[in-house]
């Protein structure tokens, strides 16, 4: 890891106000969709982010683009604070992060065509125009392995997978040091999900780029990270590199999302953890530990006092009572 | 001005070596589509070529319908009575005032020294034929086509002008109305929140008045003309477009692809304009043909109810009311109606042929 982190967040809250009352709102409580969240991205690397679906994860997404306005809390990308920042610093920032999103079917405009959607961010950054942008465009659909042709063609002429190659391409279209990829297979057959990922991976080869790669399938995480934070209720609760957190999970959480991971030996005898009910509503979280409600090893001082993420070794951080 | 404005105009990437064109433009893949799927549509558009034609001679009504003849030869000279006044002793006559060309005295003395070329329709909107055979309405005969009003007044003639003020104010109104509603319903769900909820109960509390009153107390205040009929209608009537622009704005702007036009740090006019606007207008296409008709309607409504334009002007709604009061003279009536049927398909033809080339999930045919 290089000495100065990519991305820098410390503490970062978003909370989404509940208001009642038609004639004087007044806020009754708050969607807490990310609590308190630290953790740094190195330039380089990847870092896998996961969570069952309410956890946080694509808020935390949109809060680090400011495509939502955070609470509280301090991003910093390249050493400068990102939070907070006029319009034309925002722009300028938008050129070095960039984010793929989830549905490939809903993220591309069906009335541009593909050569325009990708084209689109040159053009308002005024990088290129007239033939170097034709040049520019041809050679990022080649770069994820689409022909010429189909900068001509509407996104509805595309199958999934292509329709989320044309989305990296235009995230990539303006050079981006971080690109923040929210769940970018898992509107994709499996089948196509391999070969997007596949495509990623040697783009951030080629490129040199830094991934912040949210998912909920751990398969994909442990596939492509080389750090994983584990996200539970708008809280990390265990943040380390990626084969060791597969190898020895310190969170009970964490143990059973991978005891959720589909094991190909059908026959093979597992521990299975199996989580009971749903994940509790993030306008009114459990007290204490977040997880106490669900947790098999749940101590009494579970639900009084809120564990802290504490380094367990190895640069392994964990927010358990157990680990303390 | 941002580069992001200068560039939009630019248009679509062309990989291939040919530049589509259309009228010698180069135009835009999809609105070749478009075009051919409008095209493909043979209803709306034959319908669309009726119109034209129609509307296009109805635009020169004072060479089709005129009591003033478009090309006089007389002594030599050549007078182009519809363009120019000329007084009456330019014929041989005797009073300085403007020559009535319809008067057998003028007619005569023309004859002798030339010749007199006159429209397809020898009478306009208000001209009185004294030398009906019967008491006016009186039927149709080989010189008033369709017969002619209780008046004296040519039918034909009142059709073909009328027929021009209908669609020049539907025509009108509704890109006004258009223009108006679009630009409010697009700021109101782009932006939502509290824009929203203050123009919301300013729309609720506007579309509570009542027009047709208004129109009444208006009418007893000033004599209203075309624009003012079209000031008051458009106070109203951009309301229509309003609230589905803005149920499609409040849809769009959540839109992964507007979140992605966002973080890409596409300006907030930008964004409506390109991404949300080209998406929102296959639901505003799809009401424009029919507000174009409710248009029309709204002021062939009036006219007959005596509320519309100032009385005299060649109005359908008028000739509907004379059909009304002179059921013995039917031509009156099946002649506005048929007018007034034929404008309203044909525009509704073109609407749905429109809507249906824009619509994305049809483009190919």
């Amino acid at each position: 890891m290089s000495a100065e982190p990519l991305l820098e967040v410390s503490d970062l809250v978003k909370h989404f106000p509940i208001r009642r009352g038609v004639l004087f709102p007044r806020q009754v409580g708050a969607v807490r969709a990310v609590d308190g969240v630290s953790f740094t991205v190195a330039r380089g690397e990847t870092l896998g982010l996961v969570g069952e679906s309410g956890s946080g994860k694509s808020t935390l997404a949109r809060v680090l683009l400011c495509l939502l306005q955070a609470t509280s809390g301090q991003v910093k990308f390249e050493g400068r604070d990102i939070l907070g920042n006029g319009v034309d610093e925002m722009r300028l920032l938008r050129q070095s992060m960039q984010m793929v999103f989830q549905d490939p079917f809903s993220s591309l405009n069906p009335r541009m065509t593909a050569g325009d959607a990708i084209a689109e961010s040159l053009r308002v950054y005024g990088i290129a125009s007239g033939a170097a942008l034709k040049a520019r465009v041809v050679d990022l659909l080649d770069r994820v392995g689409l022909d010429t042709e189909a900068a001509r063609r509407f996104p509805h002429e595309f199958s999934g997978g292509q329709r989320q190659r044309i989305g990296i391409a235009r995230a990539l279209a303006i050079s981006p040091k971080l690109v923040i990829c929210d769940e970018p297979v898992s509107a994709l057959d499996v089948s196509v999900q391999a070969q997007v990922i596949n495509l990623l991976q040697d783009l951030q080869e080629e490129l040199g780029l830094t991934y912040l790669f949210i998912s909920h399938d751990l398969s994909i995480v442990k596939h492509v990270s080389d750090r994983v934070a584990v996200m539970y209720l708008g809280k990390l609760v265990e943040i380390g590199e990626a084969e060791e957190l597969f190898r020895a999970p310190l969170h009970p959480y964490t143990e059973a999302l991978l005891s959720a991971i589909p094991e190909p030996d059908a026959d093979r005898k597992r521990d299975q953890v199996l989580l009971e009910g749903d994940i509790p509503s993030p306008a009114n979280p459990p007290s204490g530990c977040r997880f106490h409600t669900r947790c098999r090893y749940a101590m009494p001082i579970c639900s009084q006092s809120e564990p802290q993420l504490t380094d367990a070794g190895g640069d392994h951080l964990v927010a358990c009572h157990l680990r303390t | 001005m941002t580069s992001a404005d200068k560039t939009a105009e630019t248009g679509v990437i062309q990989t291939g070596p040919v530049q589509d064109k259309f009228l010698g433009i180069p135009i835009k893949a999809m609105t070749r589509r478009r075009l051919a799927n409008f095209r493909a549509n043979k209803r709306g558009f034959w319908s669309l070529w009726i119109f034209l034609i129609l509307f296009v001679l109805s635009l020169g009504a004072e060479l089709v319908a005129n009591d003033k003849p478009f090309l006089v030869r007389y002594d030599g000279g050549w007078y182009f009575p519809a363009f120019v006044s000329y007084p009456e002793t330019t014929f041989g006559g005797d009073l300085p005032t403007e020559t009535d060309y319809r008067d057998r005295f003028v007619e005569s003395q023309i004859r002798d020294k030339g010749w007199i070329l006159w429209p397809p329709v020898p009478f306009s909107y208000a001209t009185i034929n004294y030398e009906l055979p019967t008491p006016a309405p009186s039927p149709p005969t080989a010189v008033n086509w369709l017969g002619t009003d209780d008046q004296g007044r040519d039918v034909v003639a009142r059709l073909i002008y009328g027929f021009r003020i209908s669609v020049l104010f539907g025509l009108t109104l509704t890109v006004l109305s258009s223009v108006i509603g679009i630009a409010a319903g697009a700021v109101q769900g782009y932006f939502g929140g509290l824009i929203d909820l203050l123009f919301q109960r300013f729309i609720e509390v506007w579309s509570g008045l009542p027009t047709l009153y208004l129109l009444i107390i208006l009418a007893s205040i000033v004599q209203p003309n075309f624009w003012w009929l079209l000031g008051i209608m458009l106070l109203f009537s951009w309301m229509g477009l309003v609230n589905l622009v803005r149920a499609e704005f409040l849809r769009a702007r959540n839109f992964d692809y507007v979140r992605a036009a966002r973080a890409l740090g596409v300006s907030d006019p930008v964004i409506i304009v390109r991404h949300v606007l080209p998406n929102a207008m296959v639901a505003t296409l799809t009401f424009l043909p029919f507000i174009l008709s409710g248009s029309v309607t709204t002021l062939t409504a009036l006219d007959f109810l005596g509320f519309g334009l100032p009385i005299g002007s060649p109005s359908l709604g008028e000739l509907l009311n004379q059909g009304k009061n002179n059921l013995q003279a039917p031509w009156l009536g099946i002649a506005g109606f048929l007018v007034v049927a034929i404008m309203l398909s044909l525009l509704v033809f073109i609407g749905e042929a429109v809507r249906d080339a824009f619509d994305p999930r049809k483009l190919t045919t």
